[in-house]
C-alpha cells in the first residue's frame, strides 16, 4: 500500500510538519525550544509535573546529566546513524574533552603553572584535541569495516581509560580537582556556581541547539549525501565517485568534536574528574540510546539520550514492597531497552531511510 | 585503445585471484568477459574501477596510467561501474539514486538532461521515480543500476552481471538497452555468466578461467568455438 507513497507524503507528525508553510515550522520549533528552556520548572506544572519530577530526583542535576547524554547521543548519531560506522568506544572522546579541559585548568595538572587557564580558554584547545584524537583513531582504522571497526574503537576507549588510570600525568583515581566553572556573573553572584545546576542545563541546552543546527546543515549538504551513500552501500558509493575515506574521517572527527563538547561541559560542571568516570558501559549506554531512539534521526537520538539518562533517575525512590527499584535500575533499564527493540527495531522515532535499509538487509539475510 | 590492461595480478590476502591478465577495450566497442563462478570476472572489474588495488601490472585508461589512481578520480576520468549485485541505495528514492550517479558532476542543466535520458531509456524508472530503491523488483533495480552508472557520462561503462537474477524476457530487454547505449557512443565492458547473450551482443570477448585469460576473439567466433560451446553454452 505504502509502496507508491513518496517519503514526504507520509503521515505522522513529521509528515504534517513537512507540509506546513515555513513560518509555521519555525514557530513550532521556537515553541519547542522555549519549552525546553523552561524544563527546570516542569515540576510546578499540576498533574504531569509530579509524575516527571518525583521526590527522589534532583531535577536540575538530572537535567544537566540529560543535556550531556543528549550531546553524546547527537555526536554518536553522526558516526553511527549518518555514516553507518559502528563506534563502541565513543566515551573515549568524551574523556579526551574532559581531560583536555582538566589538564589546562586544574591546579592538579602538571601544566598548571604554565597555563592555569580559565574554563572558557581551555574549551577550544580541548575540542581541537578531541578532533585530533578522532582523526588519529580514524586514520588507520577506517579502512576496516563493520565488526572490525567496532572492536578497534572499543580498544581505543579502553586505552584512554587505562592510560588515565595508570599514568602519573593523568593522575588515575586521584583525578583532577578544582576545574574552574564556566565564566559569567549576575548581580555580583557567579552564574555557574556549585549549588545550582540549572544554569549548566541552560548552557548545555544552548550547545545542543547549536549542534543540532550545525549537524542539520551538514546532513543536508553534499557531506550528508555522501554519508548516506556510504552507510547504505559503501562500495556503490565509491564507484559513484564518493571519497569514502575522507567522509568517514569527517564523520569521526565531527562525532569526536561533539563528544568532546560533552566532555568540557561535564568537566566544567563537576569540577572534578578521575579515571572512574569514563567506563566502557558509558559508550554502550549512549549507543543503546541512539539505537533505541532511532539511529540516523536527530529527534530519535535526542529522545534516546533523554531516556538513557532519565529512566535510571526516575526509578530513584520507587519501591515495590520492600525492594527499592533503584537497586535494580540497570536490570529494569535493560528490560526496557529489550522491550523497545523488540517492538520497534527501527527505534522510537525512526529515520525513514533507515527503516527502509533495515528491511533491505532482512531481504539479504532471507531472500524471498 | 580506451582501456589497456597489461599483465595485471591481484590477490585477496594469500589467495591469488588474477594471474596476469591482459586485455584491451577500444573506443566504441562492446567487450564481454565470460567465465564460470570464481574465474575472476568481477575481480577484474573491481581492479578497473579501483575498488581493489592490483599487485602487479598496469591499467591505462584513455592514454593515462590509472593503476594507482583513487576510485573517485577514475569516475571523474570517465570510468563508471554498475557493481556486482547492483548496489542500489535502498533508502534513497529512484531519483536520488540516479542523482548519486551524477555525484562527480556540477552542471545542473546537464544532470537534468541526463535524468531525462535515463527516464527515456527506462520508462519504468520514471513511474517509480519517488519510490525507495529497496522496494524495486530485481529487474527494476538492474535498470536503475545501469541508468545510475550512465549518470556520470562515462566514456567506459562497466557492467557486472547485468542479467543476474532476471527473467529471460528481461534479459533480452536489458541487452537491447546495452546495445542502444553503445550505439549512442558509450564504450561497454561487461561481465556475464549468460555467455549466449553476451557473445551474441558483443563485438569482442575474452574467456576467463581461474584468473587467466584462456581465449579471446570476436563474439561470433567464440559462439562457434567448440570448446566454448561445450563449457559455457550448454550445448554438447
Amino acid at each position: 500500500m505504502s509502496e507508491k507513497a513518496s517519503f514526504r507524503s507520509n503521515g505522522g507528525v513529521r509528515g504534517w510538519l513537512g507540509r506546513q508553510p515555513v513560518w509555521v515550522r519555525w514557530l513550532v520549533i521556537l515553541v519547542a525550544a522555549v519549552a525546553a528552556y523552561m524544563l527546570p520548572y516542569i515540576g510546578d506544572v499540576p498533574v504531569i509535573g509530579p509524575q516527571i519530577v518525583t521526590e527522589g530526583i534532583d531535577w536540575p542535576s538530572a537535567l544537566f546529566n540529560m543535556s550531556y547524554y543528549v550531546l553524546l547521543a547527537l555526536g554518536l548519531n553522526v558516526v553511527v546513524g549518518y555514516a553507518g560506522l559502528l563506534d563502541l568506544g565513543y566515551v573515549g572522546f568524551f574523556a579526551v574533552g574532559a581531560y583536555g579541559t582538566a589538564l589546562l585548568t586544574s591546579p592538579d595538572s602538571i601544566l598548571y603553572e604554565d597555563t592555569g587557564w580559565k574554563w572558557l580558554m581551555a574549551v577550544p584547545a580541548a575540542l581541537i584535541l578531541t578532533m585530533i584524537a578522532g582523526v588519529i583513531l580514524g586514520w588507520p582504522t577506517l579502512r576496516l569495516r563493520g565488526d572490525y571497526l567496532a572492536i578497534v574503537t572499543l580498544g581505543f576507549a579502553e586505552i584512554i581509560r587505562i592510560v588515565a588510570t595508570s599514568t602519573d600525568v593523568l593522575r588515575g583515581d586521584r583525578g583532577f580537582a578544582s576545574i574552574p566553572h564556566p565564566p559569567g556573573s549576575w548581580g555580583g553572584e557567579p552564574i555557574f556556581g556549585v549549588t545550582d545546576a540549572i544554569p549548566y542545563f541552560w548552557l548545555g541546552l544552548t550547545v545542543i541547539i547549536l549542534v543540532i543546527l550545525g549537524v542539520r546543515n551538514l546532513d543536508r549538504s553534499r557531506v550528508g549525501r555522501s554519508w548516506l551513500a556510504i552507510r547504505e552501500d559503501e562500495e556503490a558509493a565509491e564507484v559513484m565517485g564518493v571519497r569514502t575515506f575522507k567522509y568517514k574521517l569527517w564523520a569521526f572527527a565531527i562525532g569526536a568534536f561533539i563528544g568532546g563538547l560533552g566532555g568540557v561541559l561535564f568537566a566544567g560542571e563537576q569540577s572534578f574528574i578521575n579515571s572512574q568516570t569514563f567506563v566502557l558501559q558509558f559508550s554502550i549506554l549512549v549507543l543503546a540510546g541512539v539505537v533505541m531512539g532511532g539511529s540516523g534521526n536527530m529527534a530519535g537520538a535526542i529522545l534516546g539520550g533523554v531516556l538513557i539518562s532519565y529512566i535510571p533517575d526516575r526509578l530513584r525512590g520507587l519501591s515495590v514492597g520492600d525492594t527499592d527499584l533503584y537497586e535494580y535500575r540497570f536490570a529494569l533499564f535493560g528490560a526496557v531497552i529489550i522491550i523497545i527493540m523488540v517492538l520497534r527495531p527501527q527505534g522510537l522515532i525512526p529515520s525513514r531511510r533507515r527503516a527502509m535499509e533495515l528491511k533491505d538487509r532482512e531481504k539479504e539475510v532471507a531472500p524471498q | 585503445m580506451l582501456l589497456e590492461i597489461d599483465n595485471v595480478t591481484l590477490a585477496y590476502g594469500r589467495i591469488q585471484a588474477l594471474h596476469g591478465i591482459s586485455l584491451t577495450v577500444g573506443e566504441g566497442e562492446v567487450v564481454a568477459l565470460i567465465g564460470a563462478n570464481g574465474a575472476g570476472k568481477s575481480t577484474t572489474m573491481r581492479a578497473i574501477s579501483g575498488l581493489r588495488p592490483v599487485s602487479q601490472g598496469t591499467i591505462r585508461f584513455d592514454g593515462e596510467d590509472i593503476t594507482k589512481l583513487r576510485a573517485d578520480l577514475r569516475v571523474i576520468r570517465g570510468v563508471s561501474q554498475s557493481p556486482e549485485g547492483r548496489g542500489i541505495f535502498p533508502g534513497m528514492t529512484v531519483r536520488e539514486n540516479l542523482e548519486m550517479g551524477a555525484y562527480t558532476r556540477k552542471v545542473r542543466s546537464e544532470i537534468d538532461e541526463d535524468l531525462q535520458r535515463a527516464f527515456t531509456l527506462f520508462p519504468r524508472l520514471k513511474e517509480r521515480e519517488k519510490q525507495a530503491g529497496g522496494t524495486l523488483s530485481g529487474g527494476e533495480q538492474q535498470m536503475l543500476a545501469v541508468g545510475r552508472a550512465l549518470m556520470s557520462r562515462p566514456k567506459l561503462l562497466l557492467l557486472d552481471e547485468p542479467s543476474m537474477g532476471l527473467a529471460p524476457m528481461l534479459i533480452q530487454q536489458i541487452f537491447d538497452i546495452i546495445v542502444e547505449i553503445n550505439q549512442q557512443g558509450t564504450t561497454v565492458l561487461l561481465v556475464e555468466q549468460n555467455a549466449q547473450q553476451a557473445l551474441s551482443r558483443a563485438h569482442r570477448a575474452y574467456v576467463l578461467e581461474t584468473g587467466r585469460i584462456v581465449k579471446e576473439g570476436t563474439g561470433a567466433d567464440l559462439l562457434n568455438d567448440p570448446a566454448v560451446k561445450d563449457a559455457y553454452l550448454g550445448v554438447a
